[in-house]
């Protein structure tokens, strides 16, 4: 690669489901680039059905688009050969919404942590297995006895979700694609699994893609802001200035729409105008 | 205010795993009254489930009712066994209940569904009857009737959930118990749906139970907000006088670690973890969190003490300050 290529650079994607009458267009020329020296969080939001789940499995590789490119690292994905599509798949990893149904319920948080570090070859033998472990988890807040040797269906929706957090780590990803990964824990956790992106983007200089429908998140932990609408990136740029002064309607909408903890403060906007009374 | 149309008297619920028995909801007991929106938040596990089934009597082992009264009208809900408690359910108090997307007949067109809960209650209806309110509930929840016609997987997951909320309406019950009825749903839907579950609740005048993580949308929703933690109401509260002043320490934090959409702050969180129910500390169930926890929050489980008009709280820093002379 090139000194002045980019990590990622998804080049108007377009993704068309069926065809004939069935045809649906789920995304339309998006475009998102993440530069390599400068790691970042970028957000991609918008309502069910808008395409931004769509978006992050081209991302991963997942689902090549119908048109446009998806370049890592200077080379399009659609023509890695085996050997670089292996390194594509270690550098980037996703989180998923459900961390109840990630893992396969019949291995213990030990083989589903050492099986990646065996698959990818990284850790030569099982004590080095057993310290990556060890540090990853320390790094998501979790102490290997609370987890190591228990089962999925044991631990926390919380407590899972940081595992899948600190195997992702445990690849030393460039990239990560989150998908909701917040939207099933509870509130009060979910400042802490946040606040560990933002120390993967800071302490190991990770970019995220932080795929979610939730603006009070997005505003606190990302850099850059893709507001998706029915497959078109209808406004995107600066985290704080898309928030905190959409242009859009449609992410005016969004804004208007996110319950505010006061009842002083009620939903704007037409169906909130209606007396509750 | 008028006569209660709910009131729960000492409700216990506890679950029975292995030789040991994990106490759900412990000794809850609140009122509600016609019409009136109740809320109750906690986290996964602080028994808010198991306390909406319990109330509709559709617990299932190993989870199992030690004691309390649950008064709706003039009938004791868990007194009621059989035929009674059948004809009983879902005519006097229906669920809307968690997960729309998997709670109707995959097989069976909607109209046949809201028929059905019609025909099971009202036998002496005639089909022309039933039929005349499917189409008047569909329309009710903001749906065509045209949707009656189609099957679960031809709608989307905020018309399910307004179907799931026209199935809990359609007897007019006297008690909705919706269970997180929205999450989930994206904002938008989830407003368009939270609307429609209050207008039709303002319309048949019935009382509303809604349970919810969600402080946000609890402030858009209810009149009263309800806090459970590790099995126990720990302070009940009017929605305004809830968000403005916080009596119980762990509100104040349920309501500062909110990420706000209108500026930048540091995220902050809940430090720790609820206790296992099987080993809960002693004391103040909350005081290993607390911030602002003492002596005596380590020692004795607080009691719910009144704090205010229609306010209680379970918590000895609050009691203290409420006690001093000012």
């Amino acid at each position: 690669m090139n000194p002045t290529d980019n990590l990622l650079e998804l080049a108007g994607i377009k993704v068309v489901f069926g065809h004939g009458k069935k045809r649906f267009v789920a995304l339309d020329d998006v475009s998102i680039t993440i530069e390599t020296d400068r790691p970042k969080i970028v957000t991609i939001a918008g309502e069910s059905g808008s395409g931004k789940t769509t978006l992050g499995r081209v991302a991963l590789g997942l689902l090549p688009p119908s048109e446009g490119k998806v370049i890592y690292r200077g080379r399009e994905l659609a023509a890695m050969s085996g050997e670089e599509h292996k390194v594509f798949r270690r550098e980037i990893q996703a989180i998923f919404q459900d961390p109840f149904s990630v893992f396969n319920p019949f291995y213990t948080i030990d083989h589903l942590l050492r099986m990646p570090l065996k698959s990818f070859g990284i850790a030569k033998t099982r004590e080095e297995a057993d310290g990556l472990i060890a540090e990853a988890l320390g790094r998501v807040g979790l102490r290997p006895e609370q987890v190591l040797g228990h089962y999925p269906h044991q631990l926390s929706g919380g407590q899972r979700q940081r595992i899948v957090v600190a195997r992702s780590l445990m690849l030393r990803p460039k990239l990560i694609v989150a998908d909701e990964p917040v939207s099933m824990i509870d509130a009060s956790l979910r400042a802490n699994i946040l606040d560990r992106l933002r120390t993967l983007r800071d302490e190991f200089g990770i970019s995220i893609i932080y795929i979610t429908h939730d603006l009070a998140t997005a505003r606190q932990v990302s850099d850059e802001v893709h507001i998706l609408y029915r497959g078109k990136d209808v406004e995107s740029g600066d985290a704080a200035s898309v928030i905190g002064s959409p242009r859009h309607a449609y992410t005016r909408l969004l804004m208007s729409s996110i319950p505010r903890p006061d009842p002083d403060i009620p939903w704007a906007g037409s169906i909130a105008d209606r007396p509750t009374h | 205010m008028s006569a209660p149309v709910l009131d729960v008297r000492n409700l216990s619920v506890s679950y029975l795993i292995g030789k040991q028995r994990a106490q759900a909801a412990a000794d809850i007991s609140f009122t509600l009254s016609a019409g009136e929106r109740l809320g109750i938040v906690g986290e996964s596990g602080s028994g808010k489930s198991t306390l909406a089934l319990a109330l509709m009597r559709l617990h299932k082992p190993p989870a199992r009712i030690d004691a309390g009264e649950a008064w709706l009208g003039g009938t004791d809900m868990m007194r009621l066994e059989g035929e009674d408690l059948r004809r009983f359910r879902w005519s006097e108090i229906s669920l809307v209940p968690q997960g729309a997307m998997n709670s109707l007949n995959p097989v069976m067109r909607i109209r046949r569904q809201l028929a059905d809960a019609i025909e099971a209650h009202r036998r002496d209806w005639t089909r022309a009857q039933v039929q005349a309110r499917v189409q008047e509930m569909l329309e009710r929840v903001g749906l065509s009737p045209k949707v009656g016609d189609l099957y679960p997987h031809e709608l989307s997951g905020g018309m399910k959930q307004r179907v799931c909320i026209a199935l809990a309406v359609v007897l007019e019950p006297k008690l909705i118990i919706a269970d997180e009825p929205t999450s989930a749903l994206d904002v938008v839907v989830q407003r368009l749906v939270i609307q429609t579950l209050k207008d039709v609740q303002e319309q048949i005048g019935a009382a509303l139970i809604m349970i919810g993580h969600d402080m946000g949308l609890m402030a858009q929703s209810v009149d009263r907000l309800a806090v459970m933690y590790a099995g126990r109401m720990v302070d009940i509260a009017p929605v305004r006088d809830f968000f403005h002043r916080p009596l119980h320490p762990y509100s104040q934090l349920l309501i500062s670690s909110l990420p706000s959409p209108d500026e930048t702050k540091p995220l902050t969180d809940i430090p720790g973890m609820q206790p296992s129910l099987f080993d809960l500390p002693g004391g103040c169930s909350f005081h290993p969190r607390c911030p602002l926890a003492k002596e005596p929050c380590r020692q004795t489980e607080p009691t719910f003490l009144p704090t205010g008009p229609g306010r209680g709280t379970a918590c000895h820093v609050v009691r203290e300050s409420l006690d001093e002379p000012h």
